[in-house]
């Protein structure tokens, strides 16, 4: 493997190149390629790259950016492309089509406020507002786990027995901008890990008419193969990673980690970059002797629900850190965590709003939330940090 | 026989458009669907239909009324959807022919930006607008291509701004091929499908296409009215090469005005001047000849 010095958007892109590039012996690789900040690096990378056999299409939006994937994974090739905040939000339409055309097309979602007023900087709301859409979501922690999670969401989503689009989200600037070393799995290992694509329903001069008219009940059917499909991710997941494991000598976090939840007292929950920065505040609780623990969730769909509720032990309190806002509801993992614990009563939630808009999710405010956290007698609404500052 | 029990892969592509269909009598479209199979021969195109009757026409699952590969699209996506499937035909050197299908809601509306992207890029596409002048199957509303004069379900006292012309704004991307057809001049659909396939990149075809319900007009005149609109210079015949070389096909020959209009009742309106047209019809003739003239096709063309 090539250790290098990458920023996340570059390794991003090279995630994508190489796992189009696989497909080359099949149909070949397709991208819609549309600029936003901060995910422009990704398509400037993925249209200087030389694929056999791909094309990276430079369209006129994000719309039109998953209209092309949509149409190329539907002749069959392995299809992708990355968008950010308002992008999304324009895509948002194609996103829905494509979940429910179950084509498994992987996304790089470089989350970043969704505006107005504009805002460049990173909170997870863009992605998670497309929750609803038959998507898999995976929330990254660091450079490494970005590249890792890119080739397993390839792997587990084009499985037949899941067939589902993918999003990969990751940090705007902390990782997107930023340089960390990072292991880029070569060509050889990435064809090993990534079979070459077989869409079973993919345009092959059939007299097929894809995404036609539907009454009620096929309509119900079909979100229900796709709620069947969801409920596969988890075993489709796992053989993923023993995979990754045997080609690649590491093996990535699964749906959540849990860390240090043994005997914890407390738990924190948190995604994406925070799960650093908690990781060494609850390592410093240890070191002072609370029983503090915390639980990286990376998978957001399907929400592990079942894992969850085991992943939390003997806990009696959790703290959940959204750096999201649904108004008029509070954090959007938060109902998340309140659902996998319902038959928990004795655990007590509180949802914490925390680093809106890119505000820096700093120690001193985790400490602050772990100690509100551990005085608290009951749980009340989501709590903005502001509050607790 | 297809039946329910048919596996996907036995699915014989039998033709574009198949008996049996739930298409209105006298649409236009209908007519195009089956020329055009006609004008392709034994070639069975990849279909990409926006949302539009196109869609419609193809029933619901798991039946479909077209007899080819076709993909329902997002509204504004028939020509995004396209160059995906185009792009991936090509990368595997498959001579396969990707047609976007699509109305003038998809097209001089919700999905400019998209054909004219793949306009600009030069995708490998055939792209064909049947303009029946409003939005169909939603049951009549104004588009940019309603005409001025012209009563919609919101323009209940008949619009006020001109159509859009689209043709000026495909030949404006400098595309390959650019040209109208009537279903009523049944050689020259046949030749400029057949010369659009023989090209290559983005090929642009509009269609006047009768829509009786919305048009208020009579099914069984729905070719006749065509006839009429090519006659009287309200839907002149013509191609663009290169978005620059022109050619008129087919010339005014004197029909009136009143000989289309007054056969539909969807003119019936405050708005409708009757004069206004005729000297928009002359300066559209003015600009068609000059251009014609000037910057005439060429005879290998």
């Amino acid at each position: 493997m090539a250790r290098e010095l990458e920023t996340g958007n570059h390794a991003a892109g090279y995630a994508l190149a190489v796992a189009g590039e696989a497909n080359r012996t099949a149909r070949g690789a397709i991208c819609g390629a549309y600029p936003i900040t901060p995910q422009t690096e990704i398509v400037e990378f993925l249209r200087d790259f030389p694929f056999t056999k791909g094309r990276v299409v430079p369209v006129e939006s994000e719309h039109s950016a998953m209209g092309v994937c949509i149409g190329g994974a539907l002749a069959g090739a392995r299809a992708f492309t990355a968008s950010s905040s308002n992008g999304l939000a324009y895509m948002t339409e194609n996103i829905f089509a494509a979940g429910y055309y179950r084509l498994p097309i992987i996304l790089i979602g470089v989350n970043r406020t969704l505006g107005p007023p504009w805002n460049i900087w990173t909170d997870q709301g863009d992605t998670l507002a497309l929750r609803d859409a038959a998507w898999l979501q995976f929330y990254t922690e660091s450079h490494q786990d970005l590249v890792d999670t890119i080739l397993v969401a390839f792997r587990v989503c084009e499985d037949k027995r899941v067939l589902l689009p993918g999003i990969v989200a990751e940090d705007g600037f902390v990782v997107s901008h930023t340089q960390m070393i990072v292991d880029l799995p070569e060509q050889d290992l990435v064809d090993r890990f990534l079979p070459p694509l077989d869409l079973p329903h993919r345009l092959r001069g059939r007299s097929v008419t894809v995404g036609g008219m539907t009454y009620p009940h096929e309509t119900e059917r079909h979100r229900m193969e796709i709620q069947a499909a969801m409920e596969r991710v988890p075993v489709v997941l796992a053989e993923a990673l023993d995979e990754f494991e045997r080609v690649f000598g590491r093996r990535p976090h699964g749906a959540l980690s849990a860390e240090y939840t043994e005997d914890a007292e407390l738990v924190l929950v948190a995604c994406n970059t925070m799960v650093r920065t908690l990781r060494n505040v609850v390592r410093r609780r240890r070191a002072q002797g609370q029983k503090v623990g915390l639980v990286k969730v990376k998978m957001f769909r399907p929400f592990p629900r079942r894992e969850f509720a085991r992943a939390i032990g003997s806990a009696r309190r959790v703290g959940v850190l959204d750096r999201n806002h649904s108004p008029g509801s509070g954090g959007i993992f938060w109902p998340e965590i309140v659902t996998s614990l319902r038959d928990r009563p004795d655990v007590l939630v509180q949802d914490y709003l925390v680093g809106l808009g890119g505000g820096d999710v700093t120690p001193a405010v985790l400490e602050e939330i772990i100690d509100d956290l551990a005085g608290r007698q009951m749980a009340e609404e989501p709590l903005w940090k502001e509050v607790l500052t | 026989m297809t039946t329910a029990t048919t596996a996907p892969h036995e699915l014989r592509c039998d033709g574009i458009l198949r008996p049996g269909n739930t298409n209105c009598a006298g649409c236009g479209m209908s007519i195009g669907l089956q020329w055009l199979e006609q004008a392709l021969g034994q070639e069975r195109p990849t279909l990409c239909i926006p949302a539009c009757c196109g869609i419609v026409t193809a029933g619901a699952f798991p039946t479909s009324a077209y007899g080819v590969p076709t993909v329902a699209c997002t509204f504004a996506s028939a020509a995004s959807v396209g160059t995906g499937v185009s792009a991936v035909y090509a990368m595997n050197n498959e001579d396969e022919l990707t047609i976007c299908w699509t109305g003038d809601g998809g097209t001089y509306d919700i999905g400019i930006a998209t054909w004219s992207a793949a306009a600009e890029r030069n995708e490998d596409l055939i792209y064909i607008c049947y303009d029946n002048e409003i939005y169909g199957n939603t049951g009549g509303q104004r588009s940019s291509a309603t005409p001025q004069g012209v009563k919609t379900s919101t323009t209940s006292r008949g619009k006020t701004e001109p159509k859009k012309d689209i043709m000026a704004i495909a030949a404006a991307h400098r595309i390959p091929y650019a040209a109208t057809l009537s279903i009523a001049h049944r050689d020259d659909f046949m030749r400029k499908v057949q010369t659009a396939r023989r090209m290559k990149g983005f090929r642009f075809l509009l269609m006047l296409s009768p829509c009786p319900t919305g048009w208020k007009s009579e099914p069984g005149e729905s070719v006749d009215l065509i006839l009429t609109a090519v006659r009287c210079g309200l839907f002149p015949l013509y191609e663009v090469f290169d978005g620059r070389r022109y050619r008129i096909n087919a010339r005014p020959d004197g029909t009136p005005l009143e000989d289309y209009i007054r056969r539909q009742r969807r003119w019936r309106s405050e708005q409708l001047d009757l004069e206004a047209i005729k000297a928009q019809i002359r300066e559209n003739w003015a600009y068609l000849e000059t251009m014609a003239r000037v910057f005439p096709a060429r005879e290998t063309e």
